[in-house]
């Protein structure tokens, strides 16, 4: 079926324009998906893929253009006029009620019945015939609220199949996935491949795109600049298509590590509720210069952890000190004066006062400096002129220091705040997911004042999802696994893969050697700690690895 | 920007009243009357100049309950005890002020205020402590705190506080304040003016300006400010939001214990049985619609203290007065879902500029590859 060229495209944009009141989000783009095929479309966070996106959806409509479906020219109004046709969308972040389980996720808002009673058995069989036809298992009673990430999209997924479509619009699902879960994922779409379904998949990790799609087409500014096919291009030759020159990259290499310690975590625990251990006998060290990176699958300790170090949680154990003072017991604003910044994961959720002008997000955490206050006032013509400095000087894009900081786009907020804890310079610098959702643009200024703090003798704490962003940034790579530091690592010698399977917990330090670096006084006893003895049974690396995940483990 | 944002507001002000004077006409003319006439009757009655007065007497006390409200509106607390919060601070003020008598008038109308402030304060604190200590939400509590201090406030005045009614006093009440504990009036009641206008409006407007200045200048004020906007990001930058919800709740039950004083201290310089109750509900609406600003607020509590005196002359007109009910809850609706509207034009026009900037940058700036260098 999919070989099959003389079929009308599958989907066809037509010089489709939306224009946003100020910008022009989408600009005369011309996009032809073949029934059958995966089609990847790339570009820059903020290159208008979502907006296209949502106006294929039906979310809103074109100013111009036309679609069209299977050759059938359409005007949809709303998502239920697209899903009529047959589109189906898996947004990035996941709609589903955590208490309930698969089958009533799936069937939520189209349920079976008869009469005015719910056909649960129904519901349940096209269920377990999704799954089968499809080969993604996944067994309809399971509770959502117990499976893992890559498990969660699967549901997702067979949603929007139970809805009938047959063309899939996939957000960014590799966002969110370990390497082991994004093989799962790519199985399951050459599956649905096979089975004639048309995948429109959307991404800005090139190799990804490279290793699934059968054609690419890549969105620059609002436009489309080429489709190609992937065995014609390259990784970077894609990237220089994608933001119009050199693709940036988070190698740090010269050590700048000294022998001060800065941070110090010894034996740190943390309970949770009932006798579910959050974080247990955390300890590790980071050095002024030096960048500690943490690894891990979200929802395995790394936040709590870093809530611990910031003075947000009370550790149930151990001690943490600063640059020699014991400050386990000291409150997040002595931490704060004591020199620590924070770069926080959610930067909307814990970053900034979005409402607020951008003069009092500069103040925040750093409200007793200088030039911010000056005793119990706050000092308004001071934040201004320093928060202009740093708009300048970190090239965020904001008209002035005076606008909300709702205005600004995701990739400028985090510039923002980025700058506003650069600027404080603290000894040490806790970074949490610090290029999560934002342009390679951003991303690259982001490394850079990274890089720079490092070079300036600040020691770092980076906890990502981003294993090239680990890996490049980091001189010491801890993997956190279910609370616990399984393994300590040298950056310089393992790769991603690697890091997903000690990630999954489906391999443990000194059980594979290849990995673990061995020698040059990097490995002590942090790793010792989660070298188990059983390491000759460490399951194969890529085999039901979300099975490896303990129940309930994922989210807290 | 601030020129832009003042005017958007404004505007958004003054239609959502004019939707609601359409609003209510129609409910005027549901139930049988002209309301041109009927406006027409009030504008003329309100404008007199004893009327006025009326009306500045009638919005001090709920200026004043408004920025109780307000306060805890910019730290994201809901202080619906603002009404329990006055009652019983206007028990113990009157009590207190009856019984301790100092030589100097400012000296005893200050002792009166403060012990008002710190009854209202700690019947507020109750609802802080709980907060941070149980996680009791601060609607439930002042819910029930109102209740219990209607319930303390008449059994104390009725069984210990209210004096013996006698032969030549009839009224049950708290015995008289000394003479020196009289607000000076401003203007005094003649043929023409029904109510002396009281001194109070001098604290009023001495709150405003605090409130304007510890929220807007001060670092209390911004962190206050900062854990209303977002809580979770106050507390990462080292904000302890436990002390702030406390602080807050102290300061909002303080400035809730003066709303009783006007009439306390400028009228029937008693606790009485008639007591005025209901400004602690209707501050909520003030501070709304006054957008918890304290130049907003006066504004909304002019306008209904004028609603409220001018609605007495319907009833002369065969009205029902309580009309201006319905128009008091048709403003607060209109002005809500205004605001909205403006504040969503504004975000917009930000959101443009903003674009408009990320775009100069974008063209100005050199090839990406030289930050990698």
């Amino acid at each position: 079926m999919a070989e099959v060229t003389t079929q009308a495209p599958a989907v066809e944009l037509r010089g489709i324009t939306k224009r946003f009141p100020g910008v022009v989000a989408n600009d005369d783009i011309n996009i032809e998906v073949r029934a059958g095929e995966i089609h990847a479309i790339v570009g820059e966070n903020g290159a208008g893929k979502s907006t296209l996106m949502r106006t294929l959806y039906g979310m809103h409509r074109p100013d111009e253009g036309t679609i069209s479906v299977n050759g059938n020219e359409m005007h949809f109004r709303s998502p239920k006029d697209a899903i009529a046709a047959g589109i189906g969308m898996v947004h990035q972040h996941f709609m589903l009620a955590d208490n309930l389980t698969v089958a009533e996720n799936v069937i939520l808002g189209s349920e079976p019945h008869h009469g005015p009673l719910l056909d649960y058995q129904a519901a349940r069989d096209r269920i377990s015939e999704l799954s089968k036809t499809y080969g993604m298992a996944l067994h309809p009673d399971r509770l959502v609220e117990e499976l893992s990430v890559g498990e969660r999209q699967r549901a997702e997924i067979i949603k929007v199949l139970y809805r009938g479509a047959r063309i899939l619009i996939l957000d960014e699902p590799t966002a969110v996935l370990v390497p082991q879960e994004v093989d799962e994922l790519f199985r399951n779409l050459r599956e649905l491949k096979r089975e004639g379904v048309t995948v429109i998949f959307i991404s800005h990790k090139l190799d990804e795109v490279l290793a699934i799609a059968d054609r690419i087409t890549v969105i620059r500014a609002g436009k489309t600049v080429k489709t190609v096919d992937p065995g014609d291009v390259t990784a970077r030759q894609l990237a220089e298509l994608m933001v119009g020159s050199d693709l940036p990259t988070p190698e740090t290499r010269t050590s700048t590590v000294t022998d001060e310690v800065e941070l110090a975590v010894n034996d740190v625990s943390l309970r949770g509720l009932g006798d579910r251990w959050i974080l247990q006998d955390i300890s590790f060290d980071i050095h002024r210069g030096e960048i500690v990176g943490i690894a891990g699958v979200e929802g395995n300790g790394q936040g709590e952890l870093v809530q611990v170090i910031m003075g947000l949680r009370t550790a149930d154990g151990g001690s943490v000190s600063l640059g020699g003072r014991d400050v386990t017991k000291a409150s997040t604003n002595n931490r704060r004066e004591a020199g620590v910044g924070y770069i926080p994961e959610d930067r909307h959720e814990m970053g900034l006062l979005l409402s607020a002008p951008l003069w009092e997000n500069a103040m925040l955490g750093h409200l007793d400096k200088e030039p911010f206050s000056h005793g119990v006032w706050i000092d308004k013509a001071g934040a201004r002129a320093r928060t202009e400095e740093m708009i300048k000087e970190f090239r965020v894009a904001a008209p002035s220091a005076d606008v909300s900081a709702v205005a600004l786009s995701g990739g400028n907020q985090q510039k923002f705040i980025v700058a506003r804890e650069m600027t404080a310079k603290p000894n040490l610098l806790i970074a949490s997911q610090p290029t999560r959702g934002v342009d390679v643009g951003a991303q690259a200024s982001v490394w850079e004042a990274i890089r720079v703090a490092r070079g300036a003798g600040m020691a770092l704490l980076l906890v990502s999802a981003d294993l090239e962003e680990l890996i490049g940034l980091s001189d010491t790579l801890y993997v956190i696994y279910s609370g616990r530091l399984v393994a300590k690592l040298d950056p310089s010698k393992v790769t991603p893969e690697e890091l997903g399977s000690y990630m999954t917990g489906a391999r443990q330090a000194g059980g594979d050697g290849a990995a673990a670096a061995p020698g040059e006084g990097t490995d002590d006893a942090a790793a010792a700690d989660g070298a188990a003895p059983e390491a000759g049974d460490a399951p194969p690396v890529d085999a039901g690895l979300e099975d490896e995940i303990p129940p309930g483990e994922a989210p807290l | 920007m601030r020129w832009r944002r003042l005017a958007v507001n404004v505007v958004a002000g003054v239609s959502a009243l004019v939707i609601a004077l359409a609003i209510s006409s129609i409910a005027l003319l549901l139930i049988g009357h002209d309301p041109i006439t009927a406006y027409r009757e009030v504008f003329n009655y309100g404008n007199h100049p004893g009327q006025i007065i009326s009306v500045i007497n009638a919005a001090v006390p709920l200026y004043i309950a408004a920025l109780a409200v307000a306060i805890g509106f910019k730290m994201g607390l809901f202080n619906i005890g603002v009404e329990g919060q006055y009652a019983l601070a206007a028990l113990f003020a009157a009590t207190a002020g009856a019984h301790v008598h100092l030589p100097w008038g400012p000296l005893q109308i200050l002792f009166i205020l403060l012990v008002a402030m710190g009854t209202g304060a700690v019947w507020a604190g109750v609802a802080g402590v709980l907060k941070v200590t149980r996680g009791v939400h601060e609607v439930i509590s002042t819910i029930m705190l109102n209740t219990i201090a209607v319930g303390i406030s008449a059994y104390l005045f009725l069984e210990h506080f209210a004096q013996p009614t006698s032969a030549t006093n009839l009224t049950t009440q708290t015995p008289f304040l000394p003479k020196n504990a009289a607000m000076p009036a401003l203007v005094h009641s003649s043929a023409k003016i029904p109510e002396p206008l009281t001194s109070m409006v001098f604290i009023a407007a001495i709150l405003g300006v605090l409130f304007y200045v510890v929220v807007w200048k001060t670092k209390f004020g911004y962190n206050l400010r900062a854990s209303g906007t977002n809580f979770e990001a106050a507390r990462v930058s080292g904000i302890d939001p436990r002390a702030m919800v406390v602080k807050t709740m102290l300061l909002s039950g303080a400035i809730a214990g003066l709303v009783g004083m006007t009439q306390i201290l400028s009228f029937s310089h008693a606790y009485t049985l008639d007591f005025q109750v209901g400004l602690g509900f209707t501050g909520i609406a003030v501070a709304l619609v006054g957008r918890n600003n304290p130049i907003g607020a006066a504004v909304a509590a002019l306008l209904f203290g004028y609603l409220q005196v001018s609605a007495q002359i319907l009833d002369f007109n065969g009205i029902p007065k309580e009309v201006y009910l319905i128009m008091e809850g048709v403003i607060i609706l209109s002005v809500v879902v205004a605001y909205e509207l403006a504040r969503r034009s504004l975000e917009r026009s930000e959101v443009r500029r903003a674009a408009e900037a990320t775009r100069r940058l974008a063209e100005a700036s050199e090839p990406l590859a030289k930050v990698e260098a």
